[in-house]
Parts: structure tokens; sequence; C-alpha cells
């Protein structure tokens, strides 16, 4: 039967980097036929460059019709692989699958007489190699679903964030992996605001959570954990907090804690201001952003408003030099980068202070649609606008996704409304921003490993 | 004591199990029994000309095994044929005299074959094609025939001619029809299977009738309208089908043709549904109700009566059957998809080159909407250009490039318009 909620590797396409170049065509016709002949490839670039590019390739449906419409069972969904099979032991050449699917993700070979049909290389599509655009990628991230998704939920069925926000899908990943022995301190911010600490006099999580001040969270944190020690029971320990509070005046306590090395897991889901409370400015709040307190108009005194004035803090390069146990800056548009960094997150928070700073694209302080907030991130990360590393004392810093031709940093800002009244100055100012951090935390890079 | 089950799905072919697999999506739990007449796993009646030729051996190509049923906690009855429906007590009477009392039941009994009423047929042995049963005989008897008939130039019929023609017998094909695979293909199309028909040695015998039938040294000597006479070892019987619903006599489900069912495959009755070579439901291109007794319609309305059945709110009513058919003859293959009729104000499009064989049929509505699209030699993505025909896309911008590479355009359009 069906392997109901599975996930599996896939093959996407990003129409947009595409320029119908065919090198994927001739890569799959010569992995499967042992000739470049294109119309015998499996995957199918249509279009033109005037209407652009567009695929016609398997889908490997999880409810294929091409399997339904065989009459000969020679079309089986592998339920391990999640690849649509074909036998042709069994394959009666009717060409009933090729009415089945809407899709022509199965079609006639007229090389072979028979259908012909992506079977993904057996995982390792030969296509996608041979994609000089990276229009082709091969999605593996369904390892990390398939087995979280086995670990219990510990956070409420229904919570009340805002629509297309990231932050859900950290919340119960997070939980999911630091398991039940937790607990939660969740200061004011937007993670309370989803409901973390409840409604009605109940919690909003399956584990103990408590809501400490801004100003003292890493602080009672450290608290409980020490007594949980004393008393001799092994808890996860884990604050889930915003910039604002982490980064502003939270900052004490936080840095307190790191500098005792105190056996905590601090996660800080950046999103670059006081989001939950009306979008007021954080020291987190890159230079020409819009918030509610930088705001955009014809300001006073001469000098127009133009969003906010100062660069951001770097709070995790701050928190490198507390010299903690393990640092980290992750996204959720890379979460198989995320996963790695978080388990070792959590194994580096039983020995001393750990770290985790997610980026978390703000759909409504940020000003862009609900279902843009992965390419957001994706976007942040390409332009180098935030970098993706991490920090242990033994190895020092290192990229874990280095971005070496990174795009122009206005592909980040005009992905959403908070940059769209930059002028030139400001943009040449951010773009500068970016080498400038670039470099730093390069050296930092190079001076830390070698 | 009477047997108690919440759903009983009657068949066993590509109807039946889609329904199974429907309501299981919904309902994991309720009990669900499938009966079928046939002694055999489920397998479909398309697959059956590759037994005769040997291609397959019987047992190689049932479509689910015994697991699957455990799996899905399905109790199968094989062997049993439904004798009478009591719809107005929720009973099924079973030929073995038993009863089965059902909250719910699909009728997904398909069709046996048409036998026509020529004298003397029921004095001469000859074969019919429908069952496992049927295609093993007709194996078995295809590896000692020297000159065989086949009534009938369906799809049935011209497979296992072709199958006959391939194990060396002498084959005539008759055919009342003034072509081969009429309603199928046109006369073009027709033509080319024709052509592959007799040069491989067949003999076709269109517009023609057989009006007598006796017993003959070498098995049946058959009469022709015309007065000659042919003498076959083997007679093969496949002028067409027709549903199995012997089981209604008595009972208030309304059949025409077929059993009459709504767009959610309901029947007149409560808790009876019908889906399949049995059912007579909405056609696409007419409000009338009509038989489409082709397998992709099959699944199609048993997926939607299992939905319904379940409760399943994602249920979607039936957009009305479109004909498609898919036929391969002698390494060729031909493909249509939609109806013939041109519509009124409509186009018909032809093209056909003589050489390569290759012929492309398309018919398009006043509104340049695609209504029907025919092709020999000439592939096309079967499965676009239903979905073009059922969302009736405007190809006004892209008439001739479609009409020169249906193939190109119609996967363009499909990546823009449903991907």
């Amino acid at each position: 039967m069906a392997n109901f909620g599975g996930a599996y590797n896939t093959i996407a396409f990003d129409a947009n980097k595409c320029d119908g170049c065919g090198d994927c065509m001739t890569a799959c016709a010569t992995a499967k036929v042992g000739v470049g002949d294109t119309a015998r490839s499996r995957i199918q670039i249509v279009g033109s460059a005037d209407d652009g590019f567009e695929l016609a390739l398997c889908r490997q449906c999880a409810d294929p019709k091409c399997v339904t419409v065989c009459p000969a069972a020679a079309l089986t969904k592998n339920y391990a692989s999640g690849v649509i099979d074909w036998n042709g032991d069994k394959c009666v050449d009717c060409l009933l699958c090729t009415v089945g699917c809407a899709y022509a993700g199965i079609a006639l070979d007229a090389g072979t007489g028979h259908v012909a049909k992506c079977d993904t290389c057996d995982g390792a599509p030969a296509c996608v190699p041979a994609c000089p655009h990276d229009a082709l990628t091969y999605v593996t991230t369904s390892r990390i679903y398939n087995e979280v998704g086995d670990w219990e939920d510990l956070f409420a069925p229904g919570l009340a964030g805002c629509q297309g926000c990231n932050t859900e899908l950290l919340m119960r990943h997070t939980l999911r992996r630091v398991g039940p022995e937790t607990v939660l301190a969740t200061p004011p911010g937007c993670v309370p605001g989803m409901g973390s600490v409840g409604f009605n006099g109940t919690t909003g999580t399956k584990i103990p959570v408590f809501h400490p001040l801004l100003t003292n969270t890493a602080a009672m944190l450290a608290g409980i954990k020490r007594q949980y020690k004393r008393v001799g029971r092994e808890v996860n320990a884990l604050a889930i907090a915003g910039d604002g509070g982490a980064s502003d005046v939270g900052f004490q306590s936080l840095s307190g804690a790191a500098e005792r090395n105190e056996q905590i897991l601090f996660m800080v889901v950046d999103n670059e201001g006081y989001m939950n409370t009306g979008m007021q400015r954080s020291s987190c709040t890159p230079y020409g952003a819009w918030t509610s307190t930088t705001p955009i108009g014809k300001g006073s005194g001469g000098m127009p408003a133009q969003g906010k004035t100062q660069d951001a803090k770097n709070l995790p390069l701050i928190m490198v030099n507390h010299r903690c146990e393990y640092v980290a800056t992750a996204s959720t548009a890379y979460m198989e980068d995320l996963y790695d960094k978080l388990d070792r997150a959590i194994q580096a928070s039983k020995r001393g202070f750990a770290y985790l700073h997610v980026y978390s694209p703000c759909t409504t302080g940020w000003r862009f649609p609900t279902d843009q907030n992965m390419e957001v991130a994706r976007k942040a990360v390409e332009t180098n606008f935030v970098m993706l590393w991490e920090y242990n004392r033994t190895d020092g810093l290192r990229f874990t996704r280095p971005v070496d031709d990174p795009l122009p940093v206005t592909e980040y800002l005009k992905a959403m409304g908070r940059f769209r009244h930059l002028s030139p100055d400001q943009i040449s100012h951010i773009q500068a921003k970016v080498v400038e951090n670039l470099a730093f935390v390069k050296q930092m890079a190079h001076r830390q490993s070698a | 004591m009477t047997e108690h089950t919440k759903y009983l799905v009657v068949g066993s072919s590509h109807a039946a199990l889609e329904a199974v697999t429907a309501i299981r999506m919904h309902d994991a739990e309720g009990s669900l029994t499938l009966l079928t007449r046939d002694p055999h796993l489920p397998y479909s009646p398309t697959v059956l000309p590759y037994v005769v030729s040997g291609r397959f051996a019987p047992d190689g190509i049932f479509l689910r095994d015994e697991k699957f049923f455990a799996r899905l906690g399905v109790q199968l009855k094989r062997g049993t044929a439904l004798k009478a429906l009591h719809a107005e007590r929720n009973a099924a009477e079973l030929a073995d005299g038993s009863e089965i009392a059902y909250e719910k039941i699909l009728l997904a009994t398909g069709a046996s074959p048409a036998i026509p009423p020529i004298p003397g047929l029921d004095q001469v042995s000859y074969h019919v094609l429908r069952t496992l049963d049927d295609a093993t005989k007709l194996n078995a008897a295809i590896k000692n025939s020297k000159q065989a008939v086949v009534l009938g130039a369906g799809l049935v019929g011209m497979h296992a001619a072709e199958n006959l023609v391939k194990a060396g017998a002498k084959v005539t094909i008759v055919e009342m029809a003034k072509q081969l695979t009429d309603g199928y293909f046109d006369a073009i199309a027709a033509g080319l299977i024709e052509k592959a028909f007799t040069d491989n040695g067949a003999t076709i015998l269109t517009g023609s009738r057989v009006v007598k039938l006796a017993p003959s040294a070498v098995g049946a000597m058959l009469t022709l309208e015309n007065g000659t006479t042919l003498e076959a070892d083997l007679l093969l019987v496949a002028t067409g089908v027709r549903p199995n619903m012997d089981y209604l006599a008595g009972s208030a489900v309304e059949h025409d043709r077929g059993i009459l069912v709504s767009d959610s495959m309901q029947t007149s009755v409560p808790n009876v549904w019908s889906a399949g070579d049995c059912a007579q439901a909405k056609g696409f291109f007419t409000d009338d109700k009509v038989m489409n007794a082709i397998l992709p319609d099959a699944t199609e309305q048993g997926r939607i009566a299992g939905m319904a059945m379940a409760g399943d709110p994602g249920l979607k009513q039936y957009p009305g059957g479109v004909p498609l058919n898919t036929y391969h003859f002698f390494g060729r293959h031909a493909i249509s998809v939609g109806s013939s009729r041109v519509p009124e104000g409509g186009e018909m499009v032809t093209r056909f080159d003589e050489a390569s064989g290759r012929y492309l049929k398309a018919i398009f509505s006043a509104d340049n909407r695609l209504t029907g699209i025919y092709g020999v030699n000439e592939f096309f993505d079967g499965g676009v250009m239903c979905q073009l025909i059922l969302r009736r896309i405007d190809l006004s911008p892209v008439k001739q490039r479609f009409l020169a590479e249906p193939m190109k355009v119609g996967r363009e359009i499909m990546s823009k318009t449903w991907r």
C-alpha cells in the first residue's frame, strides 16, 4: 500500500534558469540509450526563448494514472524509491499509459518501439549535473521529512502564526528533534505569539514551556538546567527567542550564559525586528529597511526618512567571540544544512553553550507574498546577504554553503516591500556591506582554521 | 446465516480495483468484500491477446495478488457470480445460493461477448475472448490451427487475428461494416491497418456477413451473404460485447444498453453504484448516456464510484466519457482520442504521408477547441490531448503549429496550463 505521507527525492526544475540548451536531454539519451539523440531523452524541454522553456518529465505521481490504466501490471509505484518502475518483460506496448498520463511523462521511444520514462537513474539522475545553469536540481531533503515525520510532534496542532511564516516549520522540526525530555523557554516574541505558551491554562507544547522576560531568558533557562542537573535528571534546555530579545535587552543575560558556558541550546529566530508587536526595528534590522519605527517619508529637520540608518548588528559573530561550544547560522531554505547544525548544536549543548541563529523572513513585516518565504530565504543566501557557516573551538569557523558566484543584492532586496523605497546610494551601501561582511567572515574562517 | 459487509464490490477488473483503492483511501476500516465470478486473481481483459499469443503464461498477468487484498482488509470471494440483486433489502444473492447483506454495492461486472444470432452458430464449436479461461483455450487451439476465421474486426478480433497470423495460420477476418476497426478508427487508418494485415498474409472480408454456419470435417463451414463459403478449423467470434447485468432482472435499477448512472456513478436505486463496461454514463460530447467501454474510463468511473461510496469529500463529478483507444499492430500503432464527429461549424483536418504511412486527423469545434485527434504511426501524448479536450482549450493561436507537431505543441500547452 501507499507510503502515505512519505516523501521522496525528486528532480526539480527552475524554468527561470533554463535557456533551452538541451544538454539535459543529450545527457539523458546518452545515459539511457547510448546515443545523444534528444528525441529519445526521457526529459523533454519544450517551449522557446521568446515564450520561456518548460518541462515534460515523469512526475512520479503519488497516485499515478499510468499505473491504474496499465492492463499488464508493467508499471508499478515503487514505494521505497517513489519512482514509477516500468517492467519491459511485462509491457505489451499498448500505449494506454501514454493516454492515461496528462503530463507527457511516459511516451513512445521510436528507437525501441516501447514506452520510456524517467527512472531518476536510480537516484543519480544524469540530466541534473549536465545542466550548465542549475535549472535542474535533485532534491534529497525527503530523508529529513521521512525521518522527522516518525517522531512525535510536540507542538499544538493549530497555531496562531501569520500565513506563510517559516517559524512553524522551525518550531515543529526543532521540538521533534530535541524530543520530549526538554524544557523550553520562549521569551516575548513571535514564538509565544504563535502559541507556544498556550491558551486557556494549557501549554501549546507537549513539553514544559515557560515565558521569561526578554531580559532574563538565558539566565532563567541556565538556572532551570542547573536545578535539573542537581536532582540528577538529564534534560535539554532550549530557548527559542527572537532577534530583538536576544540582541537588544536580552543580550546581557545571553552573553553571560555564553561566557559561563551554560549547557543550553539558544536558538534565535531572526526576523530582523520586533515583528510580533508591530514591526519595530531591532539592532538586527538591516540598513535601509522600513519598519514602523524607521518609517519612509518627509522626515524632520530637512532629513528625509528612508528606513533604518544604521547597519545590523551581527549577533552570531558576536557569539563566536564568546568561544561557545558551537555557533552556527542556518536558513529554512536549506533544510539539510539546518538539520546537520541542529544535530551538532544539540550535542554541543550537552557540553556547554550552543547557539543557533536561523534567518526567518517575515511575510508580514518584510512585505512579501505569503508563498514566497523560502524563496526570500534562498535569495538572502544566494546574494550573500546572509552567510551559512558554523563554528566550534576545535575547527574554527567554516562556510557550510559557500556562494562563490553571488547574485547582486538587488535580487534579494526587490523580493520584498520593506526595501522598495531604496535610493541607488542606499543600494550601493548595502551591496558594499555585503562585500565587507563576506570578507570579514572569510578572514575569520581563514584565521581560525589556520 | 447471511454475511454482512459495508461495501460489496462486484467484479475484479479495472473499475472494481480502482473502487477498492478509492474506498480504502477514505475508509481504512469498513468491511469490504470483492466478489467475482472469475476463479482467478484480477486481470485485465485487454491483456488476454498476449496470453493467446503465448507471450504471457496465464499466471503472469495478474494485476493484484492475495497479499494486496489482505493488506487492505478486503475479503476476496472468487468464482462466485452475483445471481440477483435485491436492492430493496440491500442484499445480493449469489450463484451458490448464499446471500450477502451490504450497505453499499458497486456493480462493476463488465461485459461478455455478444453472440450474433447466426443460424447454425450453436451447432459448431467456436471461441470467444473475454476471460482468462477463454484465452487459455484459444492459446491451445491456435497451435494446431491452419485456417482460422475471425468474426468481427473490433480491437479484440484484430488482436487475436494478428496472433493467429503470427502463429502461422491462414487467417480470414469477416466484418459486417465497410471497414476494419469501425467506430475506433476512420477509413484511412483502417486502410493502413488492413494493409498491414494483408501484407502479413491475412484475408480481410469487410462488408461481409455470415448467414449460415454448419459443422464440417475440419470444424465449421461458413456461408457468406454473397454465397461464398469458408472453412475454419478455428472460429473466433469477436462481434462485440454486451454488459453483464442479467442479475438486475426484477430489480428497480434502471438500465438501458447498460446500467444507467449519475455523474457520481450512482444508479437509480439508493446504495447501488455501477462503473466500467457495464455502466452507461454521460458522454463528454453529449448529455445522453452512452456506453464508453474502454479501460481508462473504467478506472475513472471506478475511482469516482469508490469515492462516492466511501463519502470522500474530494469527489469530483464525472466529466463525461471521452473515447480513448490505442491499438498496436505489427509493430505499428494507432491512437484515437475524442470524437470522430465534426461538430457543427467545426473543421476536420487530415495529413497523410503515404510513403511513411504517417496519418494524422484532428477535429476542431467552431471555436477552435480540439474535439478529436487520431494518429497512425504519428505519436502524440494521448493523455495531453485528452486534457486539451476536457479543458476545452482554445487552440486558435497555435492551430497550424499544432497540426504540424501535435506532440510538441501539446506538451508546450500542458507545461503552461496544468503543469
